[in-house]
């Protein structure tokens, strides 16, 4: 079957493959895997499909690795793998001086103590840790815990836990810009309020809150303040001790660092208690045991060091490129909202909201540019995201909106692409929607009395 | 007081320079290249008219190690390509 061969890479001959579902599957591999071959030193002419795979804009679900990162992260996946452990040989020495210098440059980054960095597998651990660890440990006498509607999935997860478990959870609504109310969160404090947890930067509207302003609240109330930085840090200047922050998370892939590793800044002056969650050999500070994975660790501290000096740069060009796309995309497309604070909040992440358009439905349509209508966690479902319907937004609103997400390696013409499609397929879909047509002959649709069926 | 080091002198400067150019072509990721050009190309255009002994000294020694960090991750990365980004101009 002289068909089959084509498309293969190598010219070996797939005989055996008779059957025709065989043969598609053989054929689309082909297509898609491209792995060096063992003799070409480096020279193999790769045959690559020209123009084929999406861009990425997603930076808010996790960002590529860093060269420079992976770079570090070498020497300790190959000759280097001792357990940070071992204090008997030099294996040991050398992984542990590289994890107190990985520890070193977290803390760095948010200026901190080395000693008060712990590290976890990610930012959910961390969080998980921060709030049930604390309000845990001061179970005996305070049984009040303070979060918004609007956290990721695994705070909320874990305070309905801890309601499980007896503690009082107070959800803070927020104001329509997706900010919170602080004469709200200071009225909301009770004597018997432990921990107070506020995310920095929202993961599906980019909204940054005032977390100096919270931090002050929650010291002068003597009560333990816990922020989820994961979207934030290294990307917007934070400091533990300026913004009174007793507890951190912190997660290594969203600052161009590796999988699997995050950190938790947990205070020691003053004194911030947690219990741990799992039982073990005691390493970090008895927190969390388990031997600490050298290699990804030194990828989190390298992607923290990078973070802090690349910090300004990043930050001009991402501001940059998230005006060019929001004006490209404002200037030939009326009726888009951008969700969220147009002030506070973070450039990298723009959530857009394009009225009269089901966003799956634009979300299909843009399959060059791998997108999302929200969180990772969620948007497998149809759902209308909860921190959109949290600001107040409509149902048809919060349907219909898509978050854009900018980063250190977006390009111009990347943007510029985006807006291009962008616009094509807005104006397409509406073109078919009936309710476009009926907006354009001046009808409300809010006056409509639909008849149920 | 430490052995002085030698100051740099303008022709290997520029040689390091044409030499970071070029490596950073060497990654298989459209984004990695582009960035990677773009921040040697800014860093040079921020620094070119330091004067500063000492900081000359150390902004050598952060090139070269870059240098190096190119050269390794472009090669890596040029094993593990894959399709071309549909904003790649056909070539």
């Amino acid at each position: 079957m002289p068909t089959l061969t084509v498309g293969l890479l190598n010219k070996k001959r797939f005989t055996s493959a008779t059957n025709p579902d065989k043969a598609a599957a053989v054929e689309t591999i082909t297509q898609t895997l491209v792995s060096p071959s063992p003799v070409s030193l480096g020279f193999e002419e790769t045959e690559v499909k020209k123009g084929s795979r999406p861009i990425y804009l997603d930076m808010q679900a996790t960002t590529p690795t860093d060269p420079r990162v992976l770079d570090a992260m070498m020497p300790y996946l190959t000759q280097q793998y001792g357990n940070p452990h071992s204090r008997t040989h030099a294996y040991g020495w050398e992984a542990e001086k590289a994890i107190d210098m990985a520890r070193q440059h977290v803390a760095n980054l948010i200026g901190a103590d080395a000693k008060d960095i712990i590290f976890t597998s990610g930012a959910t651990e961390s969080n998980n840790l921060g709030i049930k660890g604390v309000a845990r440990f001061y179970k005996a006498k305070k049984k009040h815990i303070i979060t918004t509607i609007i956290e990721h999935k695994c705070v909320l997860d874990s305070c309905r836990v801890l309601s499980e478990e007896g503690f009082d959870v107070t959800y803070l609504p927020v104001q329509k810009s997706g900010l919170i109310d602080l004469n709200q969160l200071a009225e909301t404090i009770r004597p018997d309020t432990s921990i107070v947890s506020i995310m920095t930067v929202n993961n599906e509207i980019g909204v940054i809150q005032p977390i100096e302003e919270i931090g002050k609240i929650c010291r002068s109330k003597k009560v333990f303040f816990h922020t989820d930085a994961a979207q934030a840090v290294g990307k917007i200047p934070l400091d533990v001790n300026k913004m009174n922050i007793d507890l951190m998370s912190i997660s290594g892939h969203k600052i161009y660092g590796p999988k699997g590793i995050g950190a938790l800044y947990c205070r020691r002056k003053p004194r911030v208690r947690v219990e741990a969650l799992q039982s073990g050999g005691g390493q970090e500070r008895g927190l969390r045991s388990g031997t600490v994975p050298t290699p990804i660790v030194v990828g989190l501290g390298e992607a923290c060091r990078i973070s802090k000096e690349e910090m300004q740069y990043d930050a001009n060009r991402i501001d940059r490129l998230s005006k060019r796309l929001i004006d490209g995309i404002t200037s030939k497309v009326n009726h888009v909202v951008r969700n969220g604070d147009p002030n506070a909040t973070y450039p990298g992440c723009v959530n857009l909201s394009f009225a009269y358009v089901e966003g799956e439905s634009l979300l299909m349509a843009l399959k060059d540019i791998a997108l999302s209508s929200g969180s990772a966690c969620t948007s497998a479902s149809l759902e209308p995201s909860y921190v959109l319907r949290a600001l107040g937004a409509d149902d048809d609103m919060a349907h219909s909106s898509i978050r854009f997400g900018i980063g250190r390696f977006t390009t111009e013409r990347e943007v510029d692409f985006v807006v291009d499609r962008v616009v094509n397929h807005v104006d397409r879909l509406r073109e078919m929607s009936p309710l476009w047509e009926m907006v354009q002959e001046g009808i409300d649709l809010k006056s409509i009395n639909w008849s149920q069926h | 007081m430490a052995t002085k080091q030698a100051l740099p002198n303008r022709t290997y400067i520029l040689h390091l320079y044409r030499s970071l150019l070029r490596a950073s072509q060497k990654f298989s990721s459209y984004n990695f290249r582009d960035y990677a050009y773009r921040r040697i190309r800014d860093s040079y255009h921020v620094n070119k008219n330091e004067t500063d002994s000492d900081k000359i000294i150390q902004l050598v020694g952060k090139a070269e190690r870059e240098l190096g960090v190119l050269k390794r991750q472009g090669y890596l990365n040029s094993l593990y390509s894959v399709d071309r980004l549909v904003v790649e101009e056909k070539n």
